[in-house]
């Protein structure tokens, strides 16, 4: 039997896929309050917006959503662990259930799309979702001291193993590295994957994803989308791409450059729009679908979804739109010596 | 600037950051001079270098601290961090602990199979890994290859080895060894011709790969005679080049041109490297002689910006964050205005804010990104301190500061790059900024504020939620009637919202500030004496023009009220609490302050000094700790001493009383009569799911409680605030008011609690430890009138009454319902478990009437006191 990455790019050789959408404004959705959130866990801090934590005290809400995207026509959907590292649970001094949010949040996401397949015979894929945490190995946090960091490579190393090892064993598909902000985090997590994909006795493709933080194309870090890729080829993944950052409309020029240059599948998966100024996103689903096919017209992409912002209507706009798209063609970029600072750096052959 | 023999295939690599090829480079590290270092990498880098070179390999040296070091604050330097980097030692554990810190994809330098191949193999796999190309030496486990065959063979070698594990070929890099020439040796004569035929033989050989190698060494005869070095090494590359060397390590800066070598000088370099004569070497050293000492075109050109006037020296640094030379050119600048008559402060206002302006605008329009402007700052940060002195001089004969400013990342977010950089440019600009840090609840905020007397806060915050935060700040502000300018600023704030949401809440200026170079503009715009109101009035009608240009457009439709109370809270009545054990009033006219003691929240505390943290983590903090421990002991104590001496008496009243719900009003029975208090209901529209909620929703129509308290710990206060201000001892006074208030928010928690276990008794075995209370994990809430849930600071008196606060505990109201003595606090109780606390936020005009009518007065009074309310 093929593994999750060869099945992954057997489809995308014939269509292009959905990812699924955000799921902060799912979960707002529902209303909850703090008791939601806490269950009947003994925790000392308040634990309202812990949305990861829902995994262990809603995990029905956590499945509906899943679910809801699945019918939607999303191919993949991502796990509820955005947070789930030791270093953003501190926030809510829930350290100690790291490993049971990963590990359930898996379960959950394969049995949303067990249940999808079992009903509609098509293949789903989990992607095991890590955040970038609220630290970085690549800016210092104290204006007069720019040699400070408030965290170092092997520790960070250590908390993405965590929850790699955890997804893992909870039977995800993928591992996604998403929403990088910094370069060194990216790649940092990226070592730990390899790391425990390679621990373990099957194959756990890579996925990366990276967010711009501003409109020049560059991550809080500092690099350019070309520069990020060189930065992270090494690790073979099976997808890069981008995500959040801004709505469709400005992630355009950057996915162009990227398709060009990246010998994998290309993913992304925009907001809905940029938020108003009131800080709400009123991008419509038509609208969104319209901005992604002209994605596809250009072929600059194989697998599209949604992020902040997006519902499942966004979704099946989307998964309306991909239909009979034709899939984007891997590039075959000339053998060179593809270095990068901030800046990408391309050496003649 | 000097341009290397190149063509677009060959890649320079600045190697003056590197200790063993430079002296002066050496020198800084091992003075621990990284500033004077980093401008090093940057001259690399100006001087076209492509890639830097670091190295750090020296005995007296902690390497991987210099290393780790070096590179951390290179990647905080925009125009350095830009090219990539080669991590350049020969102990792994450097390189590693080098990788580490690197974010882009770096080179490493260098690997060999002088170990053998089970190491060579295992670095090359880490390399991988790490995800860095890497430069392999010619050096097998007999030696260093010398001769064309032998550099041919091991890279070879090492090729197949490499490509064996499925390392990217386009990925290695060999170096075959450049070695010294002209040295009077025999053997050596024939290194650079077997160098550059070693080269087009493996570039044959080994496809995709690079062959590099460190020029220096070639010319290393010639040490201290910069001409022919320079000439040797343009020379050797104007060969090397064409057979295949596509990288050197360099100083980029001294290259020269082929075609201007001297005609003379450029043979007998090629006599020499090519071995084409056997005197070559005797011929070159009696020429170089001639050329000693001719160096200074390299100097002047790594340096052009030095040679700008001063002005034009300060903006180039402020742009390029080059803080090298800043206090020099800030002290020049300052002469030359004194010179003219002219108040150092100008320095600030003119040259400064100029280059801080241009940054600004190259940060606005995407030209620059984060961490430089971050590095700017710190650039004119040092021209301010150095100005300082200078600026207080002159404040003594009678000029005033500019203004103080608070500033805060407000509740529930915690990004605060774009603050600090606010503060930071502030602070240059001769603003003192009271920075109480990130998630600060507006009471922190509006409290910092009035002790410290400000002249304006700075909101800021970067995610979506923090606009509400906003809005509640100045709601908060209105409430405490304060009139200081709100500056707004972050991420996803706008002008927009700004005009909508916030200004219409407040009534002192608001305005909002796009980026940290308009804060100054702003800020001091806001203080001056001329230009305050004329500012403060176009803003107004700016933003009234925002709102008019808005009207219809957007403006929401609130529920009106009978729709709100149609949808309001669903309360499970079978849940009430029970009747209190205890009802009717209950007078505590000297409460223990040593059971207060463990009631006291702490953190608040610390924030209240501006310490950011959590208490009790705050006391081993890297940062604060020490400040924070030495602050907490005081308090301990002063605290002791309140206690023991009896400095401050405690004073409270609770009551618990009959209540039903009569529509949005709760009718309380303190005495015989019912006492009306009249409740007001959210009517925002709600998603589906969520009430609007009004208090009285957690209230049965008949048969149910409700309580109120007030307490104080401010009673004899007084006496030792004065003692210490006629002391001038500002630090005890400051430490006695909050302690204080910490005592009175520790009587409010220690008397819910009495209530609930004791008093109504509903909860008598509650058992919470200090962080559970202030975390509200109790059932039943104690909301205060003029506080979101009941926003009508009116109620106050009713509530005074019901208690007979005065008479009970000796608090008074003012005119505009405040406490005195301040270390205050009073509130309603409500028992029922699903009370919780929200706010009333913007109410409609049906309501505005509606309420009019129960609480039996004018229309006016009514719009007067719910103003902040009001959807306006």
């Amino acid at each position: 039997m093929t593994g999750p990455g060869e099945q992954l790019l057997a489809l995308a050789a014939e269509r292009i896929l959905v990812f699924d959408g955000g799921y902060g404004t799912a979960i707002q959705n529902h209303g909850l309050g703090e008791r939601d959130y806490r269950g009947n866990l003994e925790l000392t801090d308040d634990q309202k917006g812990n949305n990861d934590l829902l995994s262990l005290t809603r995990p029905d809400i956590i499945e509906g959503i899943h679910s809801a995207y699945l019918e939607a026509g999303a191919d993949i959907v991502e796990t509820n662990t955005f947070s789930s590292t030791k270093i953003s649970q501190a926030d809510y001094s829930c350290e100690h259930l790291v490993w049971d949010l990963n590990v359930k949040s898996a379960e959950i996401a394969r049995r949303a799309c067990d249940k999808a397949e079992a009903k509609d015979g098509r293949k789903r894929f989990v992607a095991g979702s890590i955040g970038p945490t609220n630290k970085t190995l690549s800016l210092s946090p104290d204006v007069n001291d720019p040699g400070f960091r408030e965290i170092n490579f092997d520790y960070l190393k250590d908390v993405y193993r965590e929850q790699c090892d955890a997804l893992i064993e909870g039977g995800v598909d993928f591992l996604l590295i998403e929403t990088i902000f910094d370069t060194l985090n990216a790649k940092c997590a990226g070592m730990a994957a390899q790391e425990a994909a390679e621990a373990c006795d099957r194959d756990v493709p890579l996925m990366i994803s990276m967010t711009l933080t501003d409109l020049s194309g560059r991550n809080l870090s500092g690099h350019t989308v070309e520069a990020f890729w060189h930065a992270v080829r090494h690790l073979k993944p099976l997808t890069i791409g981008l995500n959040c950052s801004f709505g469709a409309d400005q992630l355009r020029p950057h996915l162009a450059m990227l398709t060009k240059e990246a010998d994998t599948l290309i993913m992304a998966y925009p907001n809905a729009g940029l938020p108003n100024e009131l800080g709400e996103y009123d991008e419509m689903p038509d609208q969104t679908a319209a901005l992604i096919s002209e994605w596809l017209d250009d072929g600059l992409v194989n697998i599209v979804g949604g992020c902040c912002g997006t519902t499942p209507e966004h979704i099946a706009a989307i998964a309306k739109t991909v239909e009979g798209a034709k899939p984007r063609a891997m590039a075959s970029p000339a053998v060179r010596t593809r270095l990068s600072g901030l800046e990408p750096f391309t050496m003649a052959a | 600037m000097t341009t290397p023999p190149s063509s677009a295939q060959f890649v320079n690599i600045g190697e003056r950051t590197n200790v063993t090829g430079s002296a002066r480079f050496k020198k800084l590290i091992l003075n621990d001079d990284y500033e004077a270092a980093v401008e090093v990498a940057r001259q690399q880098v100006e001087n076209g270098a492509q890639i830097i070179d670091v190295n750090m390999d020296e005995g007296l040296l902690d390497a991987e601290h210099a290393m780790t070091t070096f590179l951390k604050l290179i990647s905080a330097e925009p125009d350095i961090a830009r090219v990539p980097v080669m991590i350049d030692s020969s102990k792994w554990s450097v390189i590693e602990a080098g990788l580490k810190c690197v974010s882009g994809k770096p080179i490493v330098n260098s690997i060999s199979m002088k170990e053998g191949e089970a190491e060579f193999l295992k670095y090359a796999r880490k390399c991988m890994a790490y995800g860095a190309a890497v430069v392999v030496m010619a050096f097998d486990e007999t030696g260093q290859a010398d001769t064309k065959d032998r550099k041919v063979e091991i890279c070879n070698r090492a090729y197949d080895l490499l490509t064996g594990i499925g390392f990217p070929p386009e990925d290695i890099i060999f170096d075959p060894n450049v070695f010294a020439v002209a040295t009077g040796i025999e053997e050596h004569r024939r290194y650079g011709l077997d160098f550059i035929e070693a080269t087009a033989e493996i570039k044959k050989r080994c496809p995709h790969v690079h062959i590099s190698g460190g020029l220096s060494n070639l010319s290393f005869s010639f040490r201290g005679n910069e001409p022919v070095r320079r000439a040797m090494h343009s020379v050797f590359l104007y060969h090397a080049i064409p057979a295949g060397m596509d990288m050197a390590i360099v100083n980029a800066g001294q290259l020269d041109i082929y075609d201007d070598i001297d005609t003379e000088l450029r043979e007998h370099c090629e006599d020499v490297v090519f071995d084409r004569r056997d005197d070559a070497t005797d011929r070159l050293i009696t020429l170089a002689e001639k050329f000693r000492g001719t160096d200074v075109a390299a100097e002047k050109a790594a340096a052009e910006w030095r040679g700008y006037e001063v002005v034009k020296r300060l903006e180039h640094a402020l742009v390029k964050g080059i803080d090298a030379h800043i206090i020099e050119d800030t002290e020049e600048a300052r002469l030359n205005i004194f010179n003219a008559g002219g108040r150092p402060i100008e320095v600030i206002e003119g040259p400064l804010m100029g280059g801080m302006n241009i940054v600004g605008d190259l940060f606005g329009s995407g030209k620059m990104f984060l961490p430089q402007v971050v590095k700017s700052a710190r650039v004119m940060k040092k021209a301010v301190a150095h100005l300082f002195p200078y600026i207080e001089a002159e404040k003594e004969e009678g000029a005033k500061g500019k203004g103080k400013i608070i500033m805060a990342t407000v509740k529930g977010d915690v990004h605060d790059i774009g603050k600090n950089i606010v503060g930071v440019v502030l602070q240059c600009n001769g603003f003192e900024v009271v920075d109480l840090g990130v998630m600060v609840p507006w009471t922190d905020i509006i409290k910092a504020a009035n002790e410290n007397d400000a002249d304006m806060i700075g909101l800021s915050g970067l995610i979506t939620p923090s606009l509400d935060e906003m809005v509640t700040v100045s709601e908060e502000m209105e409430r405490a009637k304060m009139t200081m300018p709100l500056l707004i600023g972050g991420a996803t704030t706008s002008k927009t919202h700004t005009a909508l949401r916030i200004e219409p809440a407040y009534s002192g200026p608001t305005i909002y500030v796009l980026d940290a170079s308009r804060a100054v503009g702003v800020a001091s715009q806001l203080v001056s004496d001329t230009q305050a109101e004329g500012f403060i009035a176009s803003t107004r009608e700016d933003y009234e023009q925002v709102r008019i240009a808005r009207a219809g457009k957007t403006a929401k439709k609130l529920a009106s009220l009978n729709e709100a109370r149609a949808n309001g809270a669903t309360v499970d009545m079978s849940k009430k609490p029970p009747a209190p054990k205890k009802p009717g009033l209950h007078v505590y006219d000297d409460w223990d302050l040593a059971d207060l003691r463990d009631y006291i929240d702490w953190t608040p505390f610390f924030r209240a000094w501006e310490l950011a943290g959590t208490y009790p983590a705050i006391l081993t903090d890297d940062v604060v700790g020490e400040s924070a421990s030495d602050l907490f002991k005081d308090a301990q104590v002063m605290l002791d001493k309140i206690i023991t001496e009896k400095w401050l008496t405690a004073k409270g009243v609770a009551g618990l009383w009959r209540a039903r719900r009569d529509g949005d009003d709760i009718m309380v029975s303190p005495e015989n009569e019912e006492v009306a208090l009249p409740m007001l209901r959210q009517q925002v529209s709600k998603r589906s799911g969520k009430s609007n909620n009004c208090l009285a929703d957690f209230i049965d129509t008949s048969d149910d409680w409700m309580g109120g308290f007030a307490v104080t710990a401010g009673h004899g206060i007084d006496e030792h605030v004065q003692r210490f201000e006629a002391d001038k001892d500002d630090y005890n006074s400051i430490l006695i008011k909050a302690l204080a208030d910490r005592l009175a928010e520790a009587f409010a928690e220690r008397m819910h609690e009495h209530v609930r276990k004791d008093l109504w008794g509903y909860a008598p075995d509650e058992n919470l430890d200090n962080k559970a209370l202030v975390q509200e994990k109790y059932q039943g809430i104690r909301p205060a009138p003029g506080y979101p849930a009941c926003p009508d600071h009116s109620l106050k008196p009713i509530l005074f009454d019901m208690l007979d606060a005065t008479a009970h505990t000796g608090l008074e109201l003012t005119s505009s319902f405040a406490m005195t003595p301040t270390a205050a606090v009073s509130g309603f109780y409500f028992g029922h478990p699903q009370a919780d606390y929200f706010g009333v936020a913007r109410i409609g005009e049906d309501q505005v009437e509606d309420y009019a009518a129960r609480r039996d007065i004018s229309l006016d009074r009514a719009r007067q006191w719910l103003r902040p309310n009001l959807n306006e």
